[in-house]
């Protein structure tokens, strides 16, 4: 009997010192799922990198539910990832609820900022500067004086996209017309490129000839349908520049990627609390490759750089939709 | 003349959205008439926009596509007539599952075939389906009113959206004038009489099926490779269950049918064309006009409107008398 019982405190004693050698990051995509070609494909190429870089190696999944969320945090907790990191802002209930119950665990969540807990890194990306300066260049870009915003599931944070953009066109043309439609109000506006296809063509038969697509799967179908019909669109997060050679415009990209490549490296010893990615700090910015060379003019390029500069600076404040939930350029 | 110019372009846009709903819809009415219930005209939907997005995208041809699409439609008929016709399973549960199914394996294979994350590449030139110029819609653009109204409304579409059109006087006459139609009908109203006429009730459901499945194959290709260039995951988004949806409300008869999908094409095309409609004080918002389709069927159902019957014999597998 005393043999079975140092036998057993033997075994958990090798399980324990597994685990800690063990502790690998861990990455929760959202429903969007891994290759959107947008928000979680960053976050996969971070990893990637991580990987790559150092060898090791990092849980994942994929969610397919809501009621997944909590579920999936509690596994990989449970089994010793660290740090856990989640995509998304819809991980912020779930986050506030499970995060409390493991006060060893990190927990990096990527654009959420209110959470109150002390091991959550909370990363909140300034969406607005970015659309800020895509929305200068779809305003220089346009002939007809009127451009066009494509957002998905209609959430603060897509309004926050819009609301930037419109302020950033409304600072090149005061008289520029800004049309903005959302995709629908459920997960599935995510995943719908035909309605993105009908948008874009409601869009144009407005006048719009440049759209700037804010919306995950469904930007597949306003990429697409604005380059079969000869106008200009603009891609977001990833650099989606290379989609539609010559007929994308720019990409406001969302540096997801870097975000979660810092937090794998860091490792355990992850500094939590609430960090801001703005233009400073390159977590947003414009896509230029050879794709869209030909379409970006000297003078585009040289307003685009003096405005990152004047908000960088803070001679140019960009509005935040969050700030009074409302947005001064551009009604929803 | 503003307001005209915007009125054609929302039946134009009408006419797209309607297409893949018609054919769905016209799909489930053959299904539902002979007696199977079928939920899961979405998943071969999916499937068969897969398939042909996929073949498309590898061979470059967009009719190898389609025939491809249908092909995996027809697979998952099969599946759905063995599971209810031939062992006599629920029928709903057969086509939940067929949902589940093609969701999982199209982005499994698409994975597995290009590496894009569960899309196909973007295809281009013969691999899509390109919109049909009538003769002299150009010229005749100039004149007032028919002018527009031919060009864009009649003329430009792909031909995915005239064989839909054509299917529903084709359906008609299939079901109202043919033999085969009688046979069908009554076979989801009463088989039992069917069987003793000397008719065989296992046959006729599986041909009823088997005309869901291409249905739904058609309209799975027109998603994946006339509105879009490419496959992306769940890319249905639900447009099976408003085919459902809109088969209620036209209480299983083709012509209605086709009102009932232009209709809820309509209420989405106002709904992408208009954020919020301002109708003189009352803002109506978006969220209620993509809302509406269900709404108006459950008023349907409820028998404020009419009364919806289904076929007598629908969702019982048919046990021969011993």
């Amino acid at each position: 009997m005393i043999l079975m019982k140092s036998l057993m405190g033997a075994a958990a004693a090798v399980a324990l010192t597994a685990g800690a050698a063990l502790a690998e990051p861990a990455l929760i995509f959202d429903l969007g799922g891994k290759f959107d070609k947008s928000f979680n494909e960053a976050a996969h190429n971070g990893a990637q990198r991580w990987a790559d870089e150092t060898g090791g190696t990092y849980r994942e999944i994929e969610l397919q539910s809501e009621a997944q969320r909590e579920q999936a945090l509690r596994r990989f907790a449970e089994a010793g990832a660290n740090p856990i990191i989640t995509m998304g802002f819809a991980m912020a209930d779930p986050l506030s609820a499970v995060a409390g119950d493991y006060p060893d665990t990190k927990f990096v969540a990527v654009d959420v900022t209110w959470l109150d807990a002390p091991n959550i890194r909370q990363i909140g990306f300034a969406e607005h500067e970015g659309s800020y300066l895509v929305g200068m260049m779809a305003a220089m870009a346009s002939e007809s004086g009127t451009v066009g915003f494509i957002g998905g599931m209609d959430i603060p944070l897509i309004r926050h996209f819009g609301c930037g953009y419109a302020q950033g066109a409304k600072a090149v043309n005061p008289d520029v017309e800004v049309v903005a439609n959302m995709t629908g109000t459920t997960p599935a506006a995510w995943n719908d490129p035909v309605k993105g296809s009908e948008l874009t063509k409601a869009q144009i038969s407005q006048g719009a000839d440049v759209i700037y697509a804010a919306a995950g799967g469904t930007g597949v179908g306003v990429l697409q349908t604005a380059a079969d019909e000869g106008i200009l669109s603009i891609g977001v997060d990833s650099n989606q520049n290379h989609l539609h050679p010559g007929k994308v415009l720019t990409s406001m990209l969302k540096r997801v990627d870097v975000a979660v490549y810092d937090a794998m490296k860091a490792g355990e010893n992850l500094e939590t609390g609430v960090f801001a990615m703005g233009l400073a700090e390159e977590g947003v910015g414009v896509a230029m490759d050879e794709n869209n060379a030909p379409l970006v003019s000297d003078e585009m390029k040289g307003a685009v750089d003096k405005a990152r500069q004047d908000i960088i600076d803070g001679n140019v404040t960009v509005v935040s939709y969050y700030e009074n939930d409302s947005c001064p350029a551009l009604q929803f | 003349m503003e307001f005209f110019v915007t009125l054609v372009q929302v039946l134009d846009s009408t006419i797209r959205l309607a297409t893949p709903l018609l054919l769905a819809c016209l799909a489930g009415l053959y299904s539902e008439r002979a007696g199977i219930f079928d939920i899961g005209l979405e998943g071969k939907m999916l499937m068969a926009a897969f398939f042909s997005a996929g073949v498309a995208a590898v061979t470059g041809s967009v009719w190898l596509g389609l025939l491809a699409g249908i092909a995996a439609s027809l697979l998952l008929s099969g599946l759905h007539g063995l599971a209810s016709i031939t062992f006599r399973g629920n029928q709903l549960i057969s086509g939940v599952a067929i949902n589940f199914l093609a969701s999982g394996l199209t982005v499994l294979i698409a994975q597995s075939w290009f590496q894009q994350g569960g899309r196909t590449p973007s295809l281009f030139g013969e691999g899509r389906f390109e919109p049909i110029e009538f003769p002299f819609a150009e010229a005749l653009s100039g004149v007032p009113i028919l002018g527009p109204i031919y060009a864009e409304l009649i003329s430009g579409h792909s031909i995915l959206v005239y064989v839909a059109f054509l299917m529903v006087p084709a359906t008609w006459w299939i079901l109202y004038r043919t033999r085969f139609g009688l046979r069908l009908r009554a076979v989801g109203e009463n088989p039992a009489a069917v069987d003793t006429a000397g008719v065989s009730v296992v046959g006729l459901r599986f041909a009823a099926v088997a005309i869901c499945g291409i249905l739904c194959g058609i309209a799975g290709a027109y998603l994946a490779t006339a509105l879009q260039a490419g496959f992306v995951k769940e890319m249905t988004a639900g447009r099976g269950f408003i085919a459902l949806a809109a088969l209620i409300f036209a209480k299983w008869r083709p012509w209605h049918a086709m009102w009932a999908c232009l209709l809820f094409g309509l209420l989405q095309a106002i709904a992408l064309r208009f954020q919020n409609i301002d109708l003189g004080g009352v803002v109506i918002p978006v969220q209620v006009m993509d809302a509406l389709p269900y709404i108006l069927t459950v008023v349907i159902l409820a028998g404020f409107v009419g009364k919806a019957i289904p076929p007598r014999a629908g969702g019982e597998p048919y046990v021969k008398e011993r």
